[in-house]
């Protein structure tokens, strides 16, 4: 039986090589400014530095591929097109892009660019993802995290191309790509500037009550002496709304398929993909590890990621039909 | 640009209110309210719509009546074979009706004929708006998170007519997930429709109680409503001639006329947002978007 792909996150040149030596198939990366969705301070690849990954991971049998996945400003698309120059001139696996101006550039200028889309452009159908197909040749697309398994095996049926869906890490609980929450609070968006609740305006203050977690003024979390306390991304905050206190867009869970994985490989998918080009080089080779092990039915894998998550807690998100 | 004159459009009802209510509400608009166009069409959920069709004929004929331009708006995201019927049901009508792709499966399903685009549709550069100019659009509304100098850039791109959200809660995201039946504790699948309980969203507040964003089963808004009544004379100066309202449980008839003496420049920024104030009761307005800044924020442009 063909097994899943493993798409592992490269926030610098010392993960890709510990993600490439713990058993990657691929690795995605970005360029180090506002063209990719993980524009953060002191991650990321310059041209030099994608062109010895390349080298790097190709001869250790692995692919790259590079992001270039926020949308090209009005009057200022110079540094996107620069981008996918330099990915087509480099010579990367496969460039994943979510801007429909962006792709008909990159089809047009390197018609023999393999390209994916990007889960940031959020096609959930057949007929949209066959309208990509059609008009910009793409071969893969990243599926957004609202598709149920079934649903996913179902869409397999009705497309010509591989679907790529994410496996591990950080769940965001809006359609990718469709969401402009961080600028309403911050003024800095996944779309424009690729960030989403960025650190620059994250405070904590410790009261009475226990520490709270502010972004851009506003509380997003509290947490009590015996809590963990996390990072105040605004959809992962406890808010009241109908006289209720809670977790309401989703609690500070990871995503984790480990259980489903056998599932997911029967409804069609191709790659499985870890999130996380923001996390330490050991979490990589963590994760990277316990996917391989899961991919390769090696024995000795049990829940060796679990403690990796987030708050601790794990979710199969919207693959099951409860989270809904 | 194509069009000279400033037209005021009603967004889709974005809430689900109880059919009887929509329909009153639309007949009202039909004989009573100073717009253009009005866009018609459940764009949230599709597990709405059962309740609406049966008013749907008498809607549409009614605005047609009332002299307004009906544009069919489709749903903004599909993810099963309901979500797909919704769009194809509106594509249908693609002969008798400008439809509004909210979604490139509706964009794939339109392709040879002239359509409208929706908002959630990402168009962010000159380079997307030319390609879906080529595919047959004819009139964009842009994201509400597009900044002036974004606008202004597109609009010297621009052949068609371009349109901006001036009135309403903003929608900022929308889910899988449905965060009304959360709320009430309720699976999606068995969510008895408690949405229409909330006729502008659920309004949601921090831990500290500062009013933050609102939700609409699968959708989130922003709390405050978004007003660009002081930036109209910017709109129109750039060549963005076309205004969106989006529906909500005040005044709409009144809302109307606020922004239509704007748009023909025969009321002040002044008069027409102390008007607009009390149409609305101390809800917070804001225009940070348009401005480059947090979109909750209100910028007085001091015109």
């Amino acid at each position: 039986m063909t097994k899943l792909e493993l798409v592992c996150p490269a926030g610098t040149p010392a993960a890709l090589r510990t993600a490439v030596d713990a058993g990657a198939d691929a690795v995605y990366m970005g360029f180090r400014d506002e063209t990719n969705a993980r524009n953060f301070p002191g991650l990321n690849f310059s041209r030099k530095e994608l062109s010895e990954a390349l080298t790097y991971a190709h001869a250790r049998g692995a692919q790259v591929f590079l992001a270039v996945n926020t949308y090209a400003k009005a009057g200022n698309p110079t540094p996107w097109h620069e981008a996918i120059n330099s990915a087509a001139e480099l010579g990367v696996d496969a460039l994943i892009l979510a801007d429909i101006g962006l792709l008909d550039y990159a089809r047009h200028t390197f018609p023999n660019l393999r390209l994916h889309l990007s889960v940031q452009a959020s096609a959930s159908d057949p007929a949209s993802i066959n309208y990509y197909v059609e008009r910009f040749g793409i071969r893969r697309v990243v599926l957004p995290r609202v598709l149920t398994v079934p649903e996913i095996g179902k869409l397999n049926s009705q497309i010509p191309i591989e679907t790529e869906v994410f496996a591990f890490g950080g769940m965001c609980p809006m359609a990718e790509g469709r969401c402009t929450l961080s600028s309403y609070i911050t003024g800095k968006s996944p779309n424009r500037n690729g960030v989403c609740s960025p650190a620059s305006h994250v405070y904590y203050a410790q009261t009475d009550e226990g520490l709270t977690s502010k972004l851009g003024g506003f509380t997003i979390n509290r947490f009590r002496i015996d809590e963990p306390a996390g990072y105040p991304t605004l959809c992962k905050g406890r808010f009241k709304s109908g006289g209720k206190t809670r977790y309401l867009f989703e609690e500070p869970t990871s995503l984790d398929i480990t259980p489903i994985l056998p599932d997911l490989l029967a409804a069609g998918v191709t790659a499985l993909k870890i999130e996380g080009r923001q996390r330490s080089k050991a979490y990589v080779r963590d994760v990277v590890t316990a996917f391989r092990a899961a991919i390769d039915g090696t024995p000795e894998f049990t829940q060796c990621v679990g403690h990796l998550s987030e708050g601790s807690q794990n979710t199969t998100g919207a693959y099951g039909k409860k989270w809904l | 640009m194509t069009q000279n004159a400033p037209t005021l459009s009603l967004g889709p009802l974005l809430f689900n209110w109880p059919a009887e209510n929509m329909r009153d509400f639309y007949f009202r608009i039909a004989d009573e309210a100073d717009l253009d166009i009005v866009y018609f069409g459940e764009v949230v959920c599709a597990k709405r719509r059962p309740f609406q069709l049966p008013f749907y004929g008498a809607i549409l004929e009614r605005l047609a009546r009332g002299g307004k331009q009906v544009i069919l708006s489709t749903l903004q995201l599909v993810m099963d074979g309901k979500d797909q019927q919704a769009i194809a049901d509106m594509v249908a009508f693609a002969g008798d009706y400008l439809v509004e792709a909210n979604d490139l499966s509706s964009c794939a399903a339109l392709a040879g004929k002239p359509y409208a685009l929706g908002p959630s549709v990402n168009i962010y550069n000159e380079e997307t708006l030319r390609y879906f100019e080529d595919e047959g659009a004819t009139r964009i509304s842009l994201n509400a998170e597009l900044p002036v100098d974004s606008l202004q850039a597109l609009a010297d791109a621009a052949t068609v007519d371009l349109e901006v959200q001036a009135f309403g809660r903003a929608p900022l995201a929308i889910s899988a997930r449905c965060f009304h039946a959360r709320t009430h504790g309720l699976a999606k699948n068995g969510c008895q429709y408690v949405c229409e309980k909330d006729l502008d969203g659920l309004a949601v507040d921090t831990l500290d109680d500062q009013p933050f964003l609102a939700v609409n089963g699968l959708q989130t808004l922003s709390q405050a409503y978004l007003c660009l009544l002081e930036e109209i004379p910017a709109l129109q100066d750039m060549g963005i001639m076309g205004l969106r309202l989006s529906p909500h449980s005040c005044d709409m008839v009144k809302v109307s006329e606020i922004y239509r003496a704007r748009a023909a420049k025969r009321s002040s920024a002044t008069e027409t947002l102390e008007a607009l104030k009390a149409v609305l009761n101390g809800q917070p307005l804001a225009n940070g978007f348009f401005h480059g800044e947090e979109g909750l924020k209100y910028v007085a442009s001091h015109i």
